[in-house]
């Protein structure tokens, strides 16, 4: 294995490191919501600093690659990817700590009804199965994989879509519990974001893999 | 009077490419070094030639100004256009024909003359005499060689006493001044440092709105920089010719992949 190489397989490590932090980022911050857990979430916030370091170091070592190695071809697109779903990844981090957020300042856990007419688990759980199948289309190198998660997201959509009604609904119905169903629907609004940036990582993994830009079409 | 070849044109209008190979083996003796060889040049285009050594890019680079006939015991085959001429089966005079061809080593090999003496020795040697058009072009051609503010109070000094930067770009100036069509490049900054490296190619850059230029490197950024085009060789085989960004973002042939990424070679 050449210099390069070795460089390019520490930095593949750190990107799916980072990965499964962020993905075990919004897997906690579900659970918190579930279970009311406020100590968890504030372990979220307080995993988010580990999240930015991810961040910060695979930048670094990106231009150091690029700098030191010019590396080309498939090397090159390697580097650009990982470049982006750093990017990507560091935005999904956010948005976990956001979420938690929502729960340290609730006075009270997320009215159940609520949660099930705007079928927030459900989403909340493709958001985290697309993170996921992401990751494996990375990590095995699988492209095909890559081109389905492309289309996975419209359930994400969906949901979002469809929550505005509910959440006008349930606020008509529950005047009292007005702040934490517009918190729902934050929440909504930011799992439609995580798919979006599942896509986008997505592009880029095509894009490594393919050397074809998928973005904008 | 050389004719236009036909066989080679049935498509293609005279003037489009300044270099075209056909189907080019070349032998050692009953060694075969370049296997069917084909490629167009367009020009006014950088085309750089990358591969390991012994690939058989410098043999290929030396077809096109015949500097293999020097050899003893090579067989060449196939068709070799320069300016819609076949080069091997007309019966063109060499030296008339190389006046087209300018050629740059990879060591600058100045003349053992003065600055001003090595840019005019071509012209003189094609006859010319007059002063003031010898004097004209020397300055013109060390100004296009990005020499002239380096050397212009110090013409009558003896070339030798150049760095090694200035004596290639020297060499440069010499090679251009007796306006060749075609400028061919064996490793030309290969023995430079990293400056006149940058000088060479910043002028290489220049160079192609007037010359079409071939250049044979080991340096792969420095193809990477400096061409429009590259055509990667292996084992006396055209592996890929294509746009020199394309060849370095994402080549078709995984030869080239594992040749410009390192992964042999």
């Amino acid at each position: 294995m050449t210099h390069l190489q070795l460089e390019l397989k520490l930095l593949k490590t750190d990107i799916i490191e980072m990965w499964e932090l962020v993905i075990a980022q919004l897997d906690q911050s579900l659970v918190s919501i579930k279970t009311f857990d406020k100590d968890l979430s504030r372990g979220v916030v307080s995993n988010e600093k580990r999240v930015n370091s991810y961040e910060l170091k695979i930048d670094r070592d990106c231009e150091n690659i690029f700098a030191l190695f010019n590396p080309v071809a498939v090397d090159l697109r390697l580097v650009l990817a990982i470049l982006k779903i750093n990017s990507n990844l560091e935005r999904i981090g956010d948005i976990a700590e956001g979420i938690s957020r929502f729960i340290i300042s609730e006075k009270e856990p997320f009215d159940k009804d609520l949660l099930e007419d705007t079928r927030f688990h459900s989403m909340y759980e493709a958001a985290i199965h697309i993170l996921e199948d992401v990751l494996k289309a990375f990590d095995k190198e699988d492209s095909k994989l890559a081109r389905s998660i492309l289309k996975k997201d419209e359930l994400l959509d969906e949901i979002n879509a469809e929550a505005n009604q509910f959440v006008s609904k349930y606020i008509k119905d529950h005047m009292d519990k007005t702040e934490q169903a517009l918190n729902v629907l934050s929440i909504i609004r930011r799992l439609e974001r995580v798919g979006d940036q599942c896509k986008n990582i997505a592009e880029e993994i095509i894009f490594y893999l393919e050397a074809k830009v998928l973005k904008h079409r | 009077m050389v004719q236009k070849d036909n066989n080679l044109t049935e498509s293609i209008p005279y003037g489009l490419y300044k270099l075209r190979v056909k189907d080019l083996d070349l032998y050692y003796g009953a060694k075969q070094a370049l296997k069917g060889i084909s490629i167009n040049i367009e020009p006014n285009t950088v085309t750089a030639f990358i591969g390991p050594s012994g690939c058989g890019k410098s043999t290929f680079l030396r077809c096109f100004n015949r500097m293999n006939d020097l050899i003893e015991n090579v067989t060449i085959k196939g068709e070799v256009m320069v300016d819609d001429v076949d080069i091997y089966k007309n019966m063109i005079d060499v030296y008339e024909y190389r006046k087209k061809i300018g050629m740059v080593f990879q060591k600058p090999n100045p003349f053992p003359k003065s600055i001003f003496e090595n840019v005019a020795f071509g012209l003189r040697i094609n006859g010319e005499s007059s002063k003031s058009v010898l004097q004209e072009t020397v300055e013109s051609a060390l100004k296009q060689a990005a020499l002239w503010d380096e050397v212009k109070d110090i013409l009558n000094k003896s070339a030798l006493t150049l760095s090694g930067g200035q004596q290639q770009r020297l060499c440069i100036a010499r090679a251009i001044a007796v306006k060749p069509s075609v400028l061919l490049m064996d490793e030309p900054a290969s023995s430079l440092d990293p400056i006149s490296t940058a000088k060479i190619e910043e002028l290489i850059y220049q160079l192609k709105n007037r010359f079409t230029i071939v250049i044979v490197t080991h340096n792969m950024q420095q193809a990477a920089r400096i061409s429009d085009k590259t055509a990667f060789f292996y084992i006396g085989e055209l592996i890929e010719f294509d746009h020199t960004d394309k060849i370095f973002t994402n080549p078709s042939k995984d030869a080239t992949q594992n040749y410009i990424t390192g992964r042999f070679g």
